[in-house]
């Protein structure tokens, strides 16, 4: 009953998109003032359809939860020995069960926006709801017809076939989800934009209605990236923290988009001004969504993403991508120009250094998408060709240092206009501090030109963050500029992850008989003994290495090769040793022939302040929305009490009252 | 500035970097991009000494031999033809690294000819298949090759 129930939920949600879809596309036709009589169905299918997805995406997990194995996506990607967390995190391990959260939480968003938001004028919402129900309507085509996650098997299976162990981690439990909720999340951005766009009612008001939307997508983008970058450094055993997969662009891309669509957002809310640039990032945001959906989700690239190679699912999201980009485009290119110009700036203010700040940002993800997409366009002429951190790192080094210099000053600025003559103070200590720090580490020793930069950048920063709270009483900061604060101080604690990572490294690699010790960095590595364990749906070889810090007393790590059963498959679990000030990770490799073991030992000095910076960052953007909140939640106690007074005054017939200033 | 430039000034300027976007992705691409081989196309068509490329092939039978530090192993790497190409590699073998499969070095080539391989990439379980391998030629090869990348097709 289970996968009916799932599956009749699953239609009967798509047939409310079309019905939202539809009566959506009324509000567009009602007169002002008086509202459409079909359109008033498109708020109640939103709200309805979210609970059937949501319904959806629950029986799957209580499908998994159980093991039904007359299911097919149960059958054949789960396991009836595995772990229940990792059953439950299973769900979405896999294609379709992947492609129906998406779902989930795409119905669960509209449905919130539905529900919740009051703010914006009917024609509008009326016009969002419908793009909603359209962006909606296509992914449960693509679910209904070419990966439907319910199909019984006509004889149940045995015992099932098992998950990936590289996903048997509770990095799954958390890197996908968040991640996803982030994608939909710029899925309501675009689908106000449209709204907006549709009606030109490109304002303020509707900046302020976009902002929560956009800061949570992104928030959540942050902590996704965050969280599977620190998955990938201890899961795959290659030490590293980012590779340039095409699969993990596929992510930074849309980050990138979102980031720029953030600042720009918060200019129209704030200034009036950039109307059509934030419509415009709204439509790349989503297009980039929807590009890492296809890039990851289509099979054209193989990587531990891709779980299914089925053309016919590539090219349905590839026409999905088509429809839903070339259409908004096509809108855009002919709206663009009703829309009223905004608020004008000059270019030593606050716009100006945001709008830099927007084109840098663009550039380096024309530069991550060219690079991404260059190797699978060659190989329709059959050149085979790999695009690695050679041409990454440098390329978008170009921009992201001016970007970086630019967001130490920016927050400084006036809006409007400003004299950089007034910042002299500021400017002066942010360029000593940068000078200061590159001179100081290349007296010490030779390093390459990246890291140099990034550390020097990373100082400066890391100061300028807290200059905008210069002078101000602490106390009576904002919330939200506290979120803006935090987050700009988070880049600068990443950037010096990312460079001390790059700069200082140490690494042993060698082979060791046991008793046999190493030295890395301050540390004695010493190998004990190499003993094999069993865990529930694993055999494993185990190092037992003891670690002494500079002769300290000795902690003990056990780096193991693992075995799974079902699938057969061998992993490699890495170790760590965390300090705070960097981390010592080990991995143990193959017994030569003459009994010794293969040790690698790396020694990298902050290399968590790379993901510090990236909570920091996602801290910053909830301390952002909860400023936000607050503030409108004061605004509107504050009018409804206003309201109250002048209702108060008229019934004493004081005469006319003046009307709320909005 | 009248109204109109601002947004015109906009546009020029996204442009612009736009299009230096693109030129530094062709300029790169001269240098930067790692282009494929087959073992064959490296004896024949050598890229030059240093320069990042990838070779993927069989691993020859017989051909692994680790060195005496216990760490740097040296295997041969053939093709579709009788041509192969020595690799040295220095680290933790992937764990599925076997004589007669399928691998990807990424490395370059030293003044000797001999490619010396910073990472490998070798069947990595059952659905995860470096692409590449698909397009192993000769029929021992392919047949080979079907055994040792199972869930290509």
């Amino acid at each position: 009953m289970i996968a009916e129930i799932g599956l009749a939920a699953l239609w009967l949600a798509a047939a409310l998109a079309v019905l939202q879809m539809v009566s959506g596309g009324f509000a567009l036709r009602s007169a002002d003032g008086a509202p459409n009589p079909l359109a008033i169905y498109a708020r109640p299918a939103a709200v309805v359809q979210a609970v059937l997805a949501v319904l959806a995406f629950l029986m799957l997990l209580w499908a998994f939860a159980i093991t039904d194995l007359s299911i097919k996506l149960v059958a054949t990607n789960s396991h009836s020995m595995k772990p229940l967390i990792y059953k439950l995190t299973g769900t979405w391990g896999n294609h379709e069960g992947s492609m129906l959260l998406w779902v989930g939480v795409l119905a669960a968003s509209g449905g919130l926006l539905a529900g919740f938001e009051k703010r914006l004028p009917e024609r509008t919402m009326g016009a969002t709801l419908a793009v909603q129900g359209f962006v909606a309507l296509g992914f449960y085509a693509f679910l209904l017809l070419s990966s439907n996650p319910f199909e019984r098997l006509p004889v149940p299976a045995a015992e099932g076939t098992g998950l990936n162990p590289l996903l048997q981690d509770i990095g799954l439990a958390i890197h996908p989800p968040t991640l996803y909720a982030g994608y939909v999340g710029l899925s309501v951005a675009f689908s106000l934009a449209m709204g907006a766009l549709l009606t030109r009612e490109v304002n303020p008001a509707f900046a302020r209605v976009m902002r929560p939307w956009v800061l949570g997508a992104w928030v959540l983008l942050t902590f996704g990236i965050t969280a599977g970058s620190y998955w990938a450094y201890y899961e795959l055993g290659w030490g590293g923290w980012w590779f340039w997969d095409p699969v993990e662009n596929a992510s930074l891309m849309p980050w990138l988009a979102a980031t720029a669509l953030m600042h720009s957002v918060s200019v129209l809310a704030a200034r009036d001004a950039l109307r059509t640039w934030t419509i415009m990032l709204g439509v790349l945001a989503f297009s980039m969504s929807m590009l890492g959906t296809f890039l990851v989700r289509s099979g054209v690239l193989t990587s531990v993403h891709a779980f299914a190679v089925d053309p016919e699912r590539g090219a349905f999201i590839l026409g999905l991508l088509g429809l839903y980009i070339g259409g908004a485009f096509a809108i855009f290119a002919l709206r663009a120009g009703a829309v009223a110009e905004g608020k004008r700036f000059s270019a030593t203010s606050r716009e100006g250094a945001l709008v830099f700040n927007n084109v840098m940002l663009s550039a380096i993800l024309a530069i991550v998408l060219l690079g991404t997409l260059y190797p699978l366009l060659t190989e329709a002429f059959d050149v085979r060709v790999s695009v690695g951190p050679p041409y990454f790192n440098p390329a978008s080094a170009i921009f992201a240092v001016p970007m970086f210099l630019v967001m130490a000053v920016g927050p400084l600025l006036r809006w409007k206009d400003d004299k950089p003559a007034r910042l002299q103070f500021e400017l002066a200590l942010i360029a000593a501090l940068l000078i200061g720090s590159i001179a100081l580490v290349s007296f010490f020793g030779q390093f390459a030109l990246l890291p140099l930069l990034g550390l020097g950048l990373a100082a400066a920063l890391g100061v300028a963050a807290f200059l905008p709270l210069r002078g101000r009483n602490i106390r009576r900061v904002p919330v939200a500029t506290w979120g803006m604060v935090l987050a700009h101080f988070g880049v600068a604690v990443s950037l010096f992850g990312m460079a001390c990572e790059s700069a200082f490294t140490q690494e042993r690699l060698a082979a060791v008989a046991p008793g046999g010790t190493e030295q890395v960095g301050d540390f004695a590595v010493t190998l004990e003994s190499v003993t094999p364990v069993a865990g529930p749906n694993w055999t494993a070889i185990e190092a037992r290495l003891a670690v002494s810090e500079n002769g300290g007393a000795p902690v003990i790590l056990t780096p193991q090769a693992r075995n799974f059963w079902s699938p057969p498959q061998s992993t490699s679990e890495s170790a760590l040793l965390t300090r705070w000030d960097g981390q010592l990770y080990a991995v143990l490799g193959q017994q030569a022939e003459d009994g010794r073991w293969q040790i690698r030992v790396w020694w990298k000095p902050f290399v968590t302040f790379i993901w510090y910076g990236g909570l920091l960052i996602a801290l910053g953007g909830i301390l952002s929305i909860a400023g936000r909140v607050r503030v409108d939640v004061r605004r509107r106690h504050a009018a409804a009490k206003g309201a109250e007074r002048r209702a108060d005054l008229e019934a004493l017939g004081a005469g006319p009252v003046p009307a709320a200033a909005e | 500035m009248k109204a109109k430039h601002q947004r015109l000034v906009l546009v020029v300027i996204a442009f612009a970097a736009l299009i230096a976007a693109g030129l530094i992705f062709v300029w790169a691409s001269r240098n930067q991009l790692s282009y494929f081989y087959y073992p064959e196309e490296m004896v024949s068509k050598p890229p030059e000494a240093g320069r990042a490329v990838r070779l993927g092939g069989m691993v020859q039978e017989g051909s692994i031999k680790t060195e005496p530090d216990g760490v740097t192993v040296t295997f041969v790497v053939t093709g579709k033809t009788a041509d192969t190409v020595t690799v040295r590699y220095r680290g933790i073998l992937p764990d599925l690294f076997v004589e007669n499969s399928g691998v990807i070095a990424e490395g370059s080539l030293d003044e000797n000819g001999v490619f010396v391989a910073t990472n490998l990439l070798a069947k990595h379980d059952e659905n995860y298949v470096p692409k590449e391998l698909e397009g192993m030629g000769t029929q021992q090869a392919a047949k080979i090759a079907e055994e040792t990348t199972v869930g290509l097709n």
